[in-house]
This record gives C-alpha cells, structure tokens and sequence, in this order.
C-alpha cells in the first residue's frame, strides 16, 4: 500500500512529533520501504496460529508473579520533582492547556 | 597483591586516556569509584565480585550517575534510584566505574545514532563497534574493564560482542529484572553480560539473575552456580546445525570461521545434527513490527513534563509536547515512533502487529520443535565483521539486516551467546553464537567454555588499554 506525505503527517500527529516538511519526506520513502518488506509475511497462512500476545512466559512454564501486598516507601515529592524541567510548590508545571 | 584502588585506578585511567580515541564513556565517574575502591580495601574480601570494576550501558539506572540512553530527550537525567541488577552487583562488591555509549534508546546496530557521537571499534577505529550496546564492547575488548552491563533487544549485546572480540550474553527472558532499565520493547529487552571469557560471564550473570518483586516478569527459577558447571567435557552433547542459514548476505568468511568451530565441536565430541528453522526469515519482519510497536508506546512518556529536556518556546502544552520530543529525539528514534504508530494505528492493527504476533508464535514453536533434537544450535552472530561508519546510515533497513541471527532468540525468548572465533583478513573479530532452550544458559556457558579451551582467542586490539 502506497504511503503518502499525509499518511505520514496524521501519524506524526499521533505521535505528538512535529516533523519538518524534509523529515516528512525522507520518512514518507523510508516507511514505505520498511511496510514493504514487512508485508512478506503475508505469504504465510497463520488462520489457525494464536498470536503469541502475553506471551513472556515459555511454554508450557507457569511463573508465578504475586507477591506480597506490603507497604514500601515510595520515592518521596522532593526527590521525584529533583529532575523535572520546570517544578513548582510541590508540583510539575505545565504551559497552559487550554 | 594488587588492591582495589589500584584496580579500579587502572580502568579509570584507561577509560579517561582511550575515551579520546574510542568515545566508549559518556560518563566516568572518579571519585565514586575511588571512594567505594578504598571502603572495599578495608572490607573483607568474601564477595564474588569483590573490586571488580565494570561498565554500565548509559540505559540502565545507577543512583548518582547520569541514565540519557544516548539522547538529548534525557540528557544529563540523574535517576534517583539504582536498577535491580546495579544493586546486586554492588551488593557483590563490584565497583561500576561509568556509564557507556550506545544508539539512542538502544535503537541501532552500529553505535552511529547516540547523540553524543559514534563508539569506535578498538581493532579498527574506522570501523562501527556494532549496537546498541556499541560502548559497553568497546570497553571491555579495549582491556578497560574485565566485564559491562548491556541490553538486548534484537542483539544489541551479542552483535556488538562479535563486533569488537569479546564474549556477550543475553540471557532467557524473564532471566534478569529489567527493574531500572530504561524501555524499549518490553516483551523483548533483557539484561546482558559483555566479558573477555566465559568464565567472568557466568559469574556476572550468577550476580545479577533471579526473581525481583519490581519486575514481575522475572521468573522464579533457580539460578545455578554456573561456573561451577564450566567442566571441559562436552561429549555427547548435541549441536543443531541449520543449514539454511549459512546461505545469502553471509560473508564467506564469517560462513567458513563458524563451519570451523562446528569442525571443532565435533572433535570435542560433541555430535552435530541437522535442524531447521523454518520462519527465521521472517524474524526481522516480525521484530520491526513488534519492536517499534512496543517502543512507539513505551517512549510516549518522554514530554518534557516530569524530567529531561523540555523545549522553549511554546506556550501551549501540546505544541510543548510536540516540540520537545521533535528537538529531544534523533532520526531513528522518530521513524521507529513513526512506524509503530503506523502499525498500531486504527485499520492496521490486525494486518502488522496481530499478523506478526501470528508469526512470532510459529518462531516459537520452530525452536522448540528443533530443541526437541538438540541441545543448541549455532549460527554466525552477525552476517559480517564490523563495517565501516558511515556505511549503512542513509540505509535504514540494511541496517536493520544485520539483526537477522539475534532476533530470532528475542522474539522466542530464548539464550543466546556470542563468543569470538577468530579474526577475518582484515583482522576484524568474528563471532558466532550459540542458542539454547529456556534457563539453559548453563549449557551455553559449558559449550562455549569447551571451545575457548579448545582455541583461545587470545588476540589483542590495537587500542587496549594493556595489564
């Protein structure tokens, strides 16, 4: 399927990137070309094949990830406010939303 | 004897002096180091890593040092916490000395994408040291430090180890907590070990591996002193051979060093059986589908909001998100975000990222089918020695090829093992790999030990820091 500057633009939208109009077109040749070559596995038949989704544990191989439901310390408002761009009174500081 | 301040001023001193020539270090941290070296010398010398000093890849969290992944998104970033694997390795007594180069978010396979410059390869600095983890190869074949933390997700540690001439492992999914490494794709990162012999490699990973509440897809399984596993008698074990892939786009000698060490194998007695993976040749399809798919949602969460880079100039949130992350991320990293997106987004999802995940089942059960016949199977670990920088750059999905022997095990989840096998005529490390059932990494160790007995490399790189 033949990928457009547009095509490329609405998922850059998605993607909350702001593209340059060359990025657009450089990314527009190099997608296509990459679906391309993705599309070969479409000469398999996998009708009757599961997804492998969720699929961290091997087969056949039951982990168990419970663990006790206990109290920790957490990191703390000082130190998780340490390293953000624009902190204020206690909060991350944004530009205006709306 | 030798104490730990001055093993630890020698990798400090090597990582300062070559950091000029090889840019391995995008961090070295000094007075750290000397300040644990010296409490480490008046301490008793009971622990398993008792003043070793090692590198960490610049994704993985160390509290104090920086973590920017190779980006400008992150920066300078200090995290305020240590990673799962740090811990253990300090609570070991090792002694990390600095964080390592690498592609951007560990997205690249020739070091060429990290902001901060390309890591050089010690044989050759011409050459690309592979990636992502590019700087962590880099130092330990340059003789800086003995072992280095990287991550895997599609061979970042195995391609570079065969790259630069040193050992490099990833381990089992589920094997090592990825608590405190920065995400790529979550169903596929693991932790890996960079050493110069089998030996230090499996006892890093003894370190390092087991069960951690803060990553739930670590799994309870017992992890086995796997050194004391490394005995030289291999005989009778059975190696899977598949043919297939020794065929188009392998170098020829890459293709006649790994026929040797299967040579080798069966002198040691081990016996060398046919097998086939039939969908191998998907696995890069697959991969580019469901990596940048779980990337493209893991790296929503850099916006300039909670920490890093926020761009100036906007003074409305969206347009600060869009700037910030325009400014903040390289070219790989956006066309991976970019085509995650795509194959996430309404319409195509069942086509791209259901089909691939179809398809990374039949991946699945083509190495449990061959396991079924052998113990592990070897393949090259990367179709060519180190290429030249610059080489592949404006060529996205030659890059992306080099990945074709190493994915294969992140999308199935299982070991693979990159050891060195020699030098081609240029005088370029080659590797080959060898890849195991779930938890076999014992196996692995015992097999590669056999042949690093059998024929050691013992070659040395031009750039090496000396002992």
């Amino acid at each position: 399927m033949p990928i457009t500057k547009a095509d490329i633009a609405k998922v850059a939208q998605l993607a909350h990137l702001e593209l340059d109009e060359e990025e657009v077109k450089m990314f527009s040749t190099q997608i296509a070309d990459i679906v391309a070559y993705i599309e070969q596995l479409n000469e398999l038949d996998t009708k009757d094949t599961g997804p492998a989704l969720g699929g961290l544990t091997p087969e056949d191989e039951q982990t168990d990830s419970s663990r006790n439901d206990a109290l920790k310390p957490s990191l703390g408002q000082k130190a998780a406010l340490e390293e953000a761009p624009d902190p204020a009174a206690g909060h991350f500081r944004v530009p205006k939303v709306l | 004897m030798t104490s730990v301040r001055q093993k630890t001023e020698f990798s400090l001193n090597a990582a300062e002096k070559l950091n000029e020539t090889l840019n391995a270090f995008l961090e070295i941290d000094r007075e750290g180091a000397l300040a644990r070296a010296d409490e480490l010398d008046k301490a008793s010398a009971s622990q398993s890593l008792h003043g070793i000093p090692i590198a960490i890849k610049d994704n993985i969290c160390v509290r104090g040092l920086q973590a920017s992944c190779g980006s400008r998104i992150l920066g300078d970033y200090h995290p305020p916490y240590n990673a799962t694997v740090i811990e253990r390795l300090q609570n070991a007594g090792a002694i990390v000395i600095g964080k390592t180069n690498c592609d951007e978010f560990a997205m690249g396979s020739s070091n060429e994408n990290s902001a901060f410059g390309p890591v050089r390869n010690p044989w050759d600095t011409t050459k690309v040291p592979g990636g992502s983890s590019g700087g962590s190869a880099a130092a330990v074949a340059a003789g800086i430090v003995p072992v280095a933390l990287g991550s895997d997700t599609g061979g970042s540690v195995r391609q570079p180890a065969s790259l630069c001439g040193v050992i490099g492992l990833k381990p089992t999914y589920g094997r090592n907590s990825r608590y405190g490494l920065v995400a790529f794709a979550s169903s596929l990162d693991q932790i890996g070990v960079f050493a110069r012999n089998v030996s230090d490699t499996a006892r890093v990973l003894r370190v390092v591996a087991g069960r951690d509440e803060s990553d739930a897809t670590t799994a309870d399984v017992p992890v086995p002193d796997y050194t004391a596993e490394l005995t030289n008698n291999i005989k009778g074990a059975r190696i899977g051979f598949p043919q297939a892939l020794f065929g188009t786009g392998l170098d020829d000698e890459v293709a006649k060093r790994v026929r040797s060490v299967v040579d080798t194998y069966r002198e040691l007695g081990a016996e060398i059986v046919d097998v086939d993976l039939p969908h191998a040749r998907y696995a890069i399809a697959v991969y580019y589908i469901i990596a940048t798919a779980e990337a493209s949602s893991n790296l929503a969460r850099f916006d300039g909001v909670r920490y890093g880079f926020r761009a100036e100039d906007a003074p409305e949130l969206r347009q600060m998100y869009r700037k910030t992350r325009e400014e903040g991320f390289g070219p790989e990293v956006k066309r991976r975000i970019m085509l995650g997106t795509y194959v996430l987004s309404a319409g195509y999802y069942d086509a791209y990222y259901r089909k691939a995940q179809q398809v990374r089942t039949l991946i699945r059960k083509d190495f449990s089918d061959a396991f079924n016949r052998c113990d592990a199977i070897i393949t090259p670990t990367s179709p060519t020695p180190a290429f030249n920088l610059g080489d592949k750059v404006d060529d996205p999905l030659a890059m992306y090829l080099n990945d074709i022997y190493t994915v294969t095990a992140n999308l199935a989840g299982v070991p693979g093992l990159s050891v060195p096998c020699g030098l081609s005529s240029e005088r370029l490390p080659i590797g080959y790999q060898l890849l195991g059932p779930y938890w076999s990494e014992a196996v692995l160790f015992k097999l590669a030990h056999a042949y690093e007995q059998a024929k050691p490399f013992t070659e040395k790189p031009p750039v090496f820091a000396g002992e």
